[in-house]
């Protein structure tokens, strides 16, 4: 952003009066993510910078907390993480299939009601969490579902699929609908046009859709706090609890760990993106 | 002439009118048998449940169950005088079975809701009431206690008498019904749920606009900077919004504890004295720092995905026509944005008031929003249908903005990312 040589000094300093709001409100952004990287690996039981940590001390720094995470005889998170991942694993699946077909149905220009019918599937999205939270619970304590994996499993499906539909939706959007039509004429069945010609070609919105559902579920708590008995408890579980009692340096680990996880996810996200804008520059 | 004009038929015969049609209805079934997994799926396990806590919040059979006997023999009561001797028997008789069943403390916990006095007069009953000789049961029971001799206990209880009661909904506003039906509010120090709503209301309002404040120079500068950089700090936006809320919210209690980062950068500074350190957690303070980072992403992504579509060349235009550049900003490019500003500030203000974990870890006592007291309802206390009752207050207000955004932004042209 360089400006011109004739710019005059008035509208120079606004500029960068500007450039300045726009950096503090970045570091404003990304700054806290990165508080806890340094601290997780202090030497300490505290949760601030250490004299030594200051001074860069080799001995102020170790890696005790993560070895605690691992360890620890008293750390639920091993069971926390295999509960957190087998749920996500599920819940993704589950919300990628219904919400994919749903949204194929919602884009096609036959579909009757869409307007109340999409309010209705994304109303999960949108209705505040606790309401959801007790909704389900509600509905799953009476179908004796609470407190199981499955009972979990099926509200975070509830919880993913507007993510998955509101995807799958914008990349069919932008779908040429004479290739399937082209596949239909040469004699392929609808099943066989689906796999073999719209999936991969709306396969980027679908996997980002999944992405969204996972997070979701992986960082989901409102609902699983209701829900969960001392068998279920995720990541997010024990990550509250650990705030409401105590801050110990051991959820910092788990912390770093998480956001570690979250930079590769938006990688992902960020990579499919771009492959779907390009495969859809394409059929325009 | 229309009469005259042969119909077109398809090569079987049918006229291609009615074939049409058929093909038309046939597609609407096919692409609504696609959509019915997940709407089924949904009305069973989401929108019938929100019904049921619509039940739930306005049931009060408890008490009607316990002393069937009893209303009924109320109904004929006018309600001023004691009532006649029939009531009495059949409130002792639904009295013993109550007793029998280990229920009557039950009753003295839901009557006492109704009026205060009904716990120790009912224990006292139970105790009395197994030497009751039969018949004569009015000037039995008026005898136990001077309470039960007092026409308005017996007020009390016609109370309870309908099964369904919007008791709960006044309750979540600070408001009753007193002795004589009238709905008034408690008194001034106990309105605890008005500060709430009110308080939830003033924290996403301002968490919405310092958002906005924050958001628009930056989608502004995301939309305008050339792709290579803009690709770069659009990271900066997107891995907030991909973190987990609980590790967000656990770098804002590092950083705004006490002995934290962000105190100790003002003692540095020599903003403040080192004992002298502001308490900048559990508070409001710590609640609106908080969510607004954490919704900020969800107000940048609309307010730059709206900005992206304008053309730089129409600021030059109105740059040339002879507009200073904060009239070309304010007459053109201002107004192009609305549809994002819309649509950011809704979405925030949505998540905003519905907001859970980060005020009940960073607010305190005075950050606390009105999903807090629901969830503390739901836990508790176990007031069920109280907590039913305020989800629902909290849905109607939230289902009104949804229906405003499904309005200006249409819930189809949402974006993710």
């Amino acid at each position: 952003m360089a400006l011109p040589k004739h710019t005059e000094l008035h509208y120079r300093i606004w500029h960068y009066f500007y450039l300045t709001i726009c950096g503090a409100v970045f570091f404003f952004l990304i700054a806290p993510l990165f508080v806890i990287f340094p601290l997780s690996f202090n030497a300490e039981e505290f949760l601030s910078f250490s004299d030594g940590m200051k001074s860069l001390d080799p001995d102020a720094f170790s890696l005790r907390w993560y070895k605690d995470m691992i360890y620890g005889t008293k750390n639920p998170w091993g069971l926390a993480a295999k509960n957190s991942f087998i749920i996500a694993i599920f819940a993704t699946i589950g919300s990628v299939l219904l919400g994919t077909v749903a949204a194929l149905g919602l884009s096609s220009r036959h579909m009757p009601y869409k307007g109340i019918i999409m309010a209705v599937l994304i109303s999960p999205m949108i209705v505040p969490l606790i309401i959801s939270g007790v909704a389900i619970f509600f509905f799953m304590a009476k179908a004796g579902l609470a407190a199981t994996h499955t009972g979990i499993v099926l509200a975070h499906i509830i919880l993913g699929t507007p993510f998955v539909v509101i995807t799958v939706t914008a990349t069919l959007s932008g779908f040429d609908h004479s290739v399937t039509r082209a596949a239909a004429s040469l004699g392929s069945n609808p099943v066989n046009t689906f796999m073999k010609i719209t999936l991969p070609l709306i396969l980027p919105g679908v996997i980002s859709g999944g992405l969204f559902a996972f997070v979701t579920s992986f960082d989901e708590v409102v609902v699983v706090l209701f829900l969960a008995g001392l068998e279920n408890t995720t990541i997010p579980i024990q990550m509250w609890t650990g705030l409401r009692e105590q801050l110990s340096p051991t959820i910092l680990a788990v912390a770093t760990c998480l956001i570690i996880l979250s930079t590769l996810i938006l990688v992902t996200a960020e990579l499919l993106r771009r492959r779907s804008e390009r495969l859809r520059g394409i059929n325009r | 002439m229309s009469s005259e004009t042969k119909q077109i038929l398809t090569t079987d015969g049918i006229p291609l009118e009615v074939s049409l049609k058929k093909a038309e209805r046939r597609n609407k079934i096919k692409a609504f048998l696609l959509v019915a997994p997940l709407l089924l799926f949904l009305i069973i396990t989401y929108v019938f449940p929100i019904g049921d806590m619509l039940l739930r919040s306005v049931d009060d059979k408890m008490v009607t169950e316990m002393l069937p006997k009893t209303f009924k023999a109320m109904e004929e009561w006018d309600g001023k005088e004691l009532p006649e001797e029939e009531v009495f028997e059949a409130f002792y008789l639904d009295f013993r079975k109550l007793v029998d069943e280990k229920r009557e403390g039950k009753l003295s916990t839901q009557l006492n809701y109704t009026k205060n006095g009904f716990k120790s007069i009912i224990k006292k009953l139970r105790r009395k009431s197994k030497n009751f000789e039969e018949g004569n049961y009015k000037e039995q029971i008026m005898a136990v206690h001077k309470r039960w001799a007092d026409v308005e206990y017996w007020k009390a209880i016609k109370r309870r008498a309908p099964a369904i009661t919007g008791q709960k909904y006044l309750k979540g506003m600070d408001m009753y019904k007193n002795e004589s039906g009238e709905i008034v509010s408690v008194e001034e120090d106990r309105r605890i749920h008005r500060i709430l709503w009110l308080r939830t209301l003033e924290i996403a309002f301002f968490v919405t606009l310092f958002c906005f404040l924050m958001a628009y120079p930056i989608a502004h500068l995301l939309a305008t900077l050339p792709m290579k950089y803009s690709n770069l700090l659009m990271i900066c936006v997107l891995l907030p919004f991909w973190t987990s809320l609980l590790v967000r919210t656990a770098s804002w209690m590092i950083l705004l504890q006490q002995q934290g980062v962000v105190n100790d950068f003002f003692v540095g500074i020599g903003l403040v004295a080192d004992d002298a350190r502001p308490e900048m957690m559990y508070n409001k303070t710590g609640t609106y720092v908080a969510m607004t980072q954490i919704l900020l992403p969800f107000m940048v992504l609309p307010l730059y995905s709206v900005m992206k579509t304008i053309s730089p060349s129409l600021m030059r235009a109105g740059k040339s026509l002879g507009g200073t550049p904060i009239v070309a900003f304010w007459k053109v490019y201002f107004p192009l944005t609305i549809p994002g500003i819309g649509a950011g500030c809704l979405l925030c203000f949505i998540l905003a008031i519905g907001y859970y974990i980060t005020p009940a870890l960073v607010g305190g006592a005075s950050g606390t929003l009105i999903s807090n007291q629901i969830a503390f309802h739901m836990k508790s206390t176990l007031d069920w249908s109280f907590a039913s009752a305020m989800g629902l207050m909290l849905l109607s207000g939230v289902l009104v903005i949804y229906w405003l955004y499904n309005k200006i932004v249409g819930i189809d042209n949402i974006k993710l990312g």
